[in-house]
């Protein structure tokens, strides 16, 4: 049953309601209805990490989430997350490491490294590998991004 | 070398990372333009067949749907999809839609509905009777008589060059100098081996993807993720019958290309579509469609014979490429004369020489191109007849082939027999840092201390193995590019190009050249790029051309506006333009004034001699000054399982003086990685009808954080005269490496040779157990 359902949660800290036929992706909801086109789709299956968010304060993949059960969440974009210091200092991490090649898996790594680095603010290159093998990148040979997230590692905490 | 220059050298992040990081930059699908129509295809899952009749009124009648279209009713212009030069060595073989399908994946009809899934549901409507013809899958059998004739339906080449389809053969070239005969005579060993290479996708992170719509006078603007913005125009032109001065290509930001969007293969349905409905179209691919239906690495069978004599003298070499085409043939002639006029270059004191090829048709995916475009195969057999042929002669690989490879000064007669679709283009190289990039990738990998230990661990053995090779900067006297600069009154300058930067960091570069040009700084270039309606002519991303095609062209550009600037900084100063001493965007006389760039701009804008300072330039280059590259791989064989462990990857390329490191460094690394998982693991698995069983980056396996080894990038210290501030091309070369350099670690290890990729755990535990 395809019916139309009337879904709400807080957006980047803001609450959005929108009615939906309820076989759409929360990715299509933040894309096609909220705008947000920094959550990008790689893959729709999962493997590539392109529509990372975080879903009740932890990172998750936004294709693999029914709309529905989006219901009452927390859901936080790299929309919302750019307007962070925490964002400031990873992505100028990401631009000074040269780990911005075409971009289009940027904002997923950017919430993956966020995500990686508040549990673990001080990771061994060990810890980022695994931090960061839920997205793919084809450009850069993750060579610098993993340099990325050593810098801003480094850089938050002589901030704190 | 980078201390002379002030912008040219430095590394600098790419001028569109934070806009990138944070989701702002748009690719083609964040172009929501007003309610678009969706299009899904309708996709073949018969290898070779005929449509005998689409029954397509129930789908008509489906909600939301708006046309459909399929070879009936869209135009028959045989056309090739390689976005090429005009007209392009690839033949025109296809259709945007066809009576006959070729292979699983290709387009039998297209639904253009209000949404996608309204599109989707109406695809299972059409009802399609199919003749079922035998398939061809297997290379080797596509030239037999009596196999399946895939194309004998007037199929025909642009330019005058082989081309049998009755035979299956898309492209065949035969060239050579010498004689193969004396010089097999004079040889005391004759290696004749033969290897292979797989199918691959490239796997940029945006599928491809096409957003088309109207501008407010009714002209067509198609915003598309291409790597080739004028091709896609001529050709949306050429097969819809639309002119040219109704269509405008914008190239957004692009998630990777890779050789992969060289293809022009939905925009012209989108265009088709939204000419006939004055609707607004998109297209955007998911990720099974694009391994399904869109392009591949050629997989090539590539035999060689080389004869060398006891002192390592190589006195005959015969390489013989037989290479997939897939069912249609873009690039099939290109690709495969690469596959020698890049490689064997590089060994150019070897005096009998032969190089045939042939580039067959089968009823399995379109091949196109590749980031390497078979040098890549090329440099896979070659690197491992150059390690037999080492130690057949006692010597190291590394001084085997600093004694024999190609030197500043030299050059060799493959550069003129080999061309694309044509004969090439003599040259001499003028710099070459390959010894250089030997001595220090050797020192990064340990060379000395780990070659031919075979040190063990547990059920391990460690190897070490080296590669070689070259690439070209640009196709000469093919490739153009073009640009515009002209000058603000804050002392800022537009920058137009027609450049394509895919992600590579094009417009940073292209920026840094102006920039050092024009005596100021890289962040005054406001970057323009790839929009057929306001950036000049370039023939795109491909073929590692832009830093020095384009590059040229923007230093020449930019030095024109720097002397009109000259010019009236010395009208306003009163003095001599040959006094005038300028820094850093200021024009100084010699007793001490000064006047700022965005003076003098306003000056010529209000003042005096009134005219807009800018100017425009074209460049064609004359010769491809190849990049060079040594790779060495450091692994461990795992002899109970058949795993490679790959410890660490020394990539040194010289790629000229690299204009910015940072990102030369990057497009190392994203070739090196790519280069690895295309040796270990990136396959298209068919099943016995042709149909890939693995079309998902779940089971296509590209590399993760965790799969990545330690890459050791180098980039030597080299000085390009006829580039751009000394630069070469980077893009490709880096790809060649790391399949050789693994499959000679993989011997030095264990003494087994992988001459066909990808070195699965069963394939090398197999080889081990043979042994």
């Amino acid at each position: 049953m395809n019916k139309l359902i009337k879904i709400s949660f807080l957006l980047d800290g803001r609450m959005f309601s929108v009615e939906t036929k309820s076989d759409r992706r929360l990715l299509d909801i933040l894309r096609e209805d909220a705008g947000i086109t920094g959550v990008r789709e790689g893959c729709g299956e999962g493997e590539c990490g392109a529509c990372s968010i975080f879903f009740n304060g932890r990172l998750a993949n936004s294709c693999c989430i029914p709309a529905i059960a989006a219901e009452g969440a927390e859901i936080d974009t790299i929309d919302g997350f750019s307007k962070t210091e925490e964002y400031s200092i990873i992505s100028q991490a990401f631009a000074d490491a040269g780990a911005v090649q075409c971009g289009f898996c940027t904002p997923g790594f950017i919430m993956a490294s966020a995500a990686l680095l508040r549990e673990n603010p001080r990771p061994t290159d060990n810890e980022i590998k695994i931090g960061l093998s839920g997205n793919l990148c084809r450009c850069t040979g993750y060579t610098m991004i993993i340099e990325a997230v050593r810098l801003a590692s480094g850089r938050m905490a002589r901030n704190v | 070398m980078s201390e002379k220059f002030t912008n040219a050298g430095h590394s600098h992040s790419k001028i569109d990372s934070i806009a990138l990081a944070c989701g702002n930059e748009k690719y083609t699908d964040d172009f929501m333009t007003d309610t678009p129509l969706h299009i899904a295809f309708l996709y073949s899952d018969i290898a070779n067949g005929i449509i005998s009749s689409i029954d397509y009124k129930a789908a008509e009648q489906a909600d939301g749907v708006k046309l459909i279209l399929y070879h009936g009713n869209t135009p028959d212009t045989l056309h090739t999809t390689a976005g090429q030069g005009y007209p392009e060595p690839s033949p025109y073989d296809c259709r945007m839609f066809d009576k006959k399908v070729r292979f699983v994946g290709d387009r039998i009809a297209a639904v253009v509905a209000d949404t996608y899934k309204q599109a989707e549901a109406a695809l299972k409507l059409i009802k399609v009777e199919i003749e079922q013809l035998p398939a061809l899958f297997d290379i080797e059998k596509a030239i037999d008589a009596g196999s399946p004739v895939i194309h004998s339906d007037d199929e025909y080449p642009a330019i005058p060059v082989t081309y049998k389809p009755e035979e299956n053969i898309a492209a065949e070239i035969v060239t050579g100098f010498g004689d193969l005969e004396k010089g097999f005579k004079q040889a005391d060993l004759i290696i004749d081996e033969t290897y292979s290479m797989q199918y691959a996708s490239h796997c940029a992170t945006e599928p491809h993807a096409v957003s088309v719509h109207f501008d407010e006078r009714g002209r067509l603007v198609i915003i598309t993720a291409t790597q080739v913005p004028y091709h896609v125009r001529r050709i949306v032109s050429i097969v819809c019958g639309i002119e040219i001065k109704n269509i405008r290509v914008i190239k957004p930001r692009v998630g990777g290309g890779f050789g992969g969007k060289q293809e022009v293969f939905l925009e012209q349905v989108a265009a088709l579509a939204a000419w006939r409905l004055k609707r607004s179209i998109k297209i955007v691919l998911s990720r099974k469609e694009v391994f399904i239906s869109a392009r591949t690495r050629h997989a090539m069978r590539s035999r060689i014979k080389m004869g060398v004599q006891k002192d390592g003298t190589i006195t005959a070499l015969d390489v013989d490429d037989l290479m997939n085409a897939g069912a249609y043939a873009p690039h099939a002639l290109t690709v495969l004369s690469n596959a020698g006029a890049k490689v064997l270059p590089l060994f150019n004191k070897i005096e009998n020489l032969r190089f045939s090829g042939r580039s067959v048709y089968t009823n399995l995916p379109v091949g196109g191109a590749y980031r390497g475009y078979g040098a890549t195969q090329g440099y896979f057999a070659l690197n491992q007849h150059i390690d037999e042929a080492a130690r057949y002669c006692g010597e190291d690989f590394c001084e085997y082939v600093k004694k024999r490879h190609i030197k500043s000064g030299e050059t060799s007669r493959v550069f003129e027999a080999l061309g694309e679709g044509k004969e090439g283009v003599r040259q001499f190289i003028k710099s070459c840092g390959l010894t250089e990039c030997i001595d220090r990738g050797a020192k990064a990998i340990e060379w000395e201390k780990l070659r031919g230990k075979k040190l063990r661990n547990g059920n391990r053995i460690r190897g070490v193995g080296a590669a070689v090779a070259m690439q070209g900067s640009g196709i000469p006297e093919i490739d153009m590019a073009s640009c515009h600069i002209k000058m603000n009154e804050d002392g800022s300058f537009n920058l137009n190009t027609g450049a394509t930067d895919i992600g590579t960091g094009s417009d940073t570069i292209l920026a840094q050249i102006a920039a050092e040009a024009l005596k100021t700084d890289y962040s005054k270039m406001i970057v323009l790029s790839s929009d057929t309606d306001t950036t000049p002519f370039d023939t795109g991303a491909y073929a590692s051309s832009t830093t020095y095609i384009t590059g040229n062209a923007v230093k020449q550009c930019a030095l024109k506006v720097y002397d009109l600037i000259l010019k009236a900084a010395s009208e306003m100063l009163g003095a001599d333009k040959n006094e005038l001493k300028v820094e850093d965007s200021k024009v100084s006389s010699r007793d001490g004034r000064t006047v700022e760039y965005g003076e003098i701009c306003a000056f010529r804008l209000y003042t005096s001699g009134q005219l807009q300072i800018q100017a425009s330039s074209s460049f064609v280059a004359h010769e491809s000054p190849p990049p060079f590259t040594a790779q060495f791989a450091d692994l461990e064989v795992d002899i109970e399982t058949g795993e490679i462990i790959l410890n660490r990857i020394a990539a040194a390329v010289d790629c000229g003086h690299p204009l910015n490191p940072l990102l030369a460094e990057g497009q190392v690394e994203g070739a090196v990685l790519n280069g690895i998982s295309y040796a270990l693991t990136e396959d298209y698995i068919f099943n016995s009808n042709g149909r890939m069983t693995n079309p998902d980056l779940g089971r296509y396996k590209i590399f993760n954080t965790v799969d990545t080894p330690e890459i050791i990038t180098i980039l030597a210290d080299t000085y390009e005269d006829t580039g751009p501030y000394g630069a070469k091309s980077v893009g490709e070369i880096a790809l060649n490496g790391p399949a050789p350099a693994i499959a000679n670690a993989v011997y030095d290890a264990v003494g087994i040779r992988l001459r066909h990729t990808p070195f699965t755990p069963e394939k090398v535990w197999k080889l081990l157990n043979e042994q």
